[in-house]
């Protein structure tokens, strides 16, 4: 009886042992297929764009010239692009965010709190290329008959701030894709900033109520120091998405490969260079020089991706020398 | 844990090969390339699948994707909106002939001006894409259009952004007719244009001609047509103005010199005759000369004979203009001296062709 127990415990035991073994393949195996799919990327953009980065040098980061006749190329034009309208994006977009998350986590009565959050989730569902036709055929002629003639009339005439809004108002370029940009992300930061805002101990604010606090000065002094690190957070996952984001953004920035000061100027980020060129480059130097594009958005992505991360580790040790 | 990815990976790479596999099987020709043939491909597939129980795939990733893949060999078929210099062509060792053409049409938004009125010529509208001729009320357009108003506006100049055979087609078209457009700008499926708007496909070029004032594009004839937009006329070599229509481009492909040009390299831009339309081209298909599978070559050869044979109706339907029956002739001769098996016996033999 005694024995036969202790080989049933047994086999039980080697089974649970071999289970654990699967379980952990498994797990190991999943990682490990992250790490392998990037550096097979990572390699395979620099094998593709080794002829344009041994052609150009550094100057390809330089250059704003991109011509596919005599061949010659430089990714200024569409770093710039891809940068200017991620940035325009941010500053339309963390605001408003930020204004939508404290309204349904302070502001907003119980009852409205769900479904406007749900209509701002909805908002992250619709594929960016129904973004782009949207701002392509209804919010560009909006933007050019009525919002840019007023702009250039009130700011055309002042120096410096004039050069921003010169040339033609198309309805299409810099600003325009800035817009869109900042529409698409909204969501994604909002969601982020409400989940980490109601994450803030009722305690903390019903305290700073107690002590005659006003709403905003529970936010500003609250809520917002208590969860400042999920909130970057949720404003770099935004921009990381409005570095990369491609359909959207051919629809509306006019796709033309020149530098400009202007907001109102046409330009070309790195993703929709991609991917108006890809399918019909017949060149070597062409399609190499665009393998590099996407090498150096990777790299742009990466870049930001690590500043996210030390701006959040700066933020984590002042907060231990505070308490 | 190594043993364990190991054992992973080969499960892996063994499941793929059986799924591969059979994706194989399920299609007997396979093709890749250019996009703007890629609904006439389609359909002539489904109906040409519906006859002979042959499905064709094919696969519109690009005329540089369509290339690359032939070279690699791993499609039957390539195909490809510009024509291959004779010197690449042997370097792979590729034939190339035309399949149907696409005319290009200037398409212009101005206020009064009905389709068809407005008229052009090659240096003209070069100039207007060079940013030369900047405004509608210049000279150059209104000593062509003695009985058109124009405004004293801007001119708005939207291209193509897209690296496009359409582009390729315009640029080949200006740089004939212009050498100051040659040397600054030249020819290619994407250009560096120095003025202008660029939009996403033809019917984003479309678009923008339609919303913005003032403004002139550059369409497939298709999109012109569907969208009822103002096409403009233009001056042929002949000097007579033409209209963009089916006739006029069919002229273009007739009175080319096809005979004569070795590869099929040929653009029919600019061409003799006084009813073609100069900015006409062709769309083009790249076959290895030596077949190592022989019979798939044949099934390529047999869908595109029936193609060019039973498919110009199915062609008209989707605005595609159909090749001649002359060049058609040429083209199936040059299948038959070129495109050898691996003994050097000959793919092609005029018994097979679907009349």
């Amino acid at each position: 009886m005694n024995t036969d127990h202790s080989e049933i415990s047994d086999r039980a035991l080697r089974r649970q042992r071999l289970l654990d073994r699967v379980f952990e393949a498994a797990t190991v195996g999943s990682a490990g297929i992250v790490l392998v799919i990037l550096t097979g990327i990572i390699i395979s953009l620099f094998v593709g764009g080794w002829q344009a980065i041994s052609t150009f040098g550094p100057a390809f980061l330089t250059t704003d010239e991109w011509n596919p006749v005599t061949e010659r190329f430089g990714a200024l034009v569409p770093i710039f692009g891809t940068l200017a309208s991620s940035l325009i994006a941010l500053l339309i977009a963390v605001p408003i965010s930020f204004g939508i998350a404290l309204f349904l986590t302070e502001v907003a009565p119980l009852w409205l709190r769900r479904p406007v959050g749900t209509a701002i989730e909805l908002l992250a569902a619709i594929p960016s290329i129904i973004y782009g036709m949207w701002g392509l055929f209804v919010f560009a002629p909006i933007l050019a008959d009525h919002v840019q003639p007023w702009l250039q009339a009130q700011f055309g005439d002042i120096p410096v701030i004039g050069a921003l809004f010169e040339g033609a108002p198309l309805g299409i370029g810099m600003l325009p894709a800035g817009i869109i940009l900042g529409i698409m992300i909204i969501p994604f930061i909002t969601a982020i900033m409400r989940d980490v805002f109601l994450t803030t101990p009722k305690f903390l604010k019903e305290s700073a109520y107690g002590l005659g606090a006003t709403q905003w000065e529970v936010v500003w002094n609250v809520v917002l120091p208590y969860t400042r690190i999920g909130a970057v957070g949720g404003i770099f996952l935004g921009l990381g998405r409005a570095l990369g984001e491609t359909m959207a953004v051919t629809f509306v920035i006019g796709n033309t490969h020149r530098l400009s000061m202007s907001l109102f100027a046409p330009g070309n980020s790195i993703a929709s260079t991609l991917a108006n060129e890809f399918t019909e480059a017949v060149g070597d130097v062409h399609t190499s020089s665009l393998i590099a594009l996407g090498l150096v958005l990777f790299m742009i992505t990466f870049i930001v991706l690590a500043l996210a991360k030390l701006l959040l580790l700066s933020l984590e040790t002042r907060e231990g020398t505070k308490t | 844990m190594y043993k364990h990815i190991k054992q992973v990976a080969v499960a892996g790479a063994v499941a793929l090969g059986l799924f591969g596999g059979l994706a194989h099987a399920a299609t007997a020709i396979n093709g890749a390339g250019a996009t703007f043939p890629y609904p006439i491909y389609g359909k002539w597939a489904e109906a040409y699948k519906a006859k002979t129980n042959i499905g064709m795939n094919y696969q519109s990733i690009g005329s540089g994707g369509g290339i690359k893949q032939i070279t690699a060999k791993t499609v039957d078929f390539g195909a490809s909106d510009a024509p291959l210099t004779v010197e690449k062509l042997s370097e792979i060792g590729l034939i190339q002939f035309p399949m149907v053409m696409g005319g290009v049409v200037p398409v212009v938004n101005l206020e009064g001006v009905k389709p068809g009125e407005l008229k052009l010529t090659g240096p003209v509208l070069a100039d207007i894409y060079l940013g030369t001729i900047s405004s509608w009320d210049d000279k150059a357009i209104a000593k062509l259009n003695p009985g058109v108003k124009l405004p004293k506006e801007k001119i708005s100049v939207v291209s193509r952004a897209d690296g496009s055979g359409t582009t390729f087609i315009f640029t080949h078209y200006l740089s004939k007719v212009s050498p100051a457009f040659k040397d600054k700008i030249g020819n290619n499926t994407s250009v560096s244009w120095p003025a202008g708007v660029g939009g996403k496909g033809n019917e984003g070029v479309a678009s923008y001609v339609q919303r913005l004032k003032n403004s002139i594009g550059y369409v497939e004839y298709a999109y012109a047509l569907q969208n009822k937009m103002t096409y403009a006329q233009m001056q042929n070599k002949a000097g007579k103005f033409v209209l963009p229509n089916s006739a006029s481009f069919q002229a273009a492909a007739a009175n080319a010199d096809w005979a004569h040009t070795p590869g099929f390299n040929l653009m029919l831009t600019e061409q003799a005759g006084e009813k073609s339309w100069p900015i006409t081209g062709a769309t083009f298909i790249l076959v290895y000369k030596k077949q190592d599978k022989p019979e798939t070559a044949r099934e390529v050869l047999k869908f595109f004979d029936w193609a060019y044979h039973h498919g110009d109706k199915m062609a008209e339907e989707l605005d595609y203009i159909p090749m001649p029956a002359n060049v058609v002739k040429l083209v199936e001769a040059t299948w038959k001296k070129e495109i050898k098996d691996a003994k050097g016996g000959a793919v092609w033999t005029d018994a097979l062709i679907q009349k």
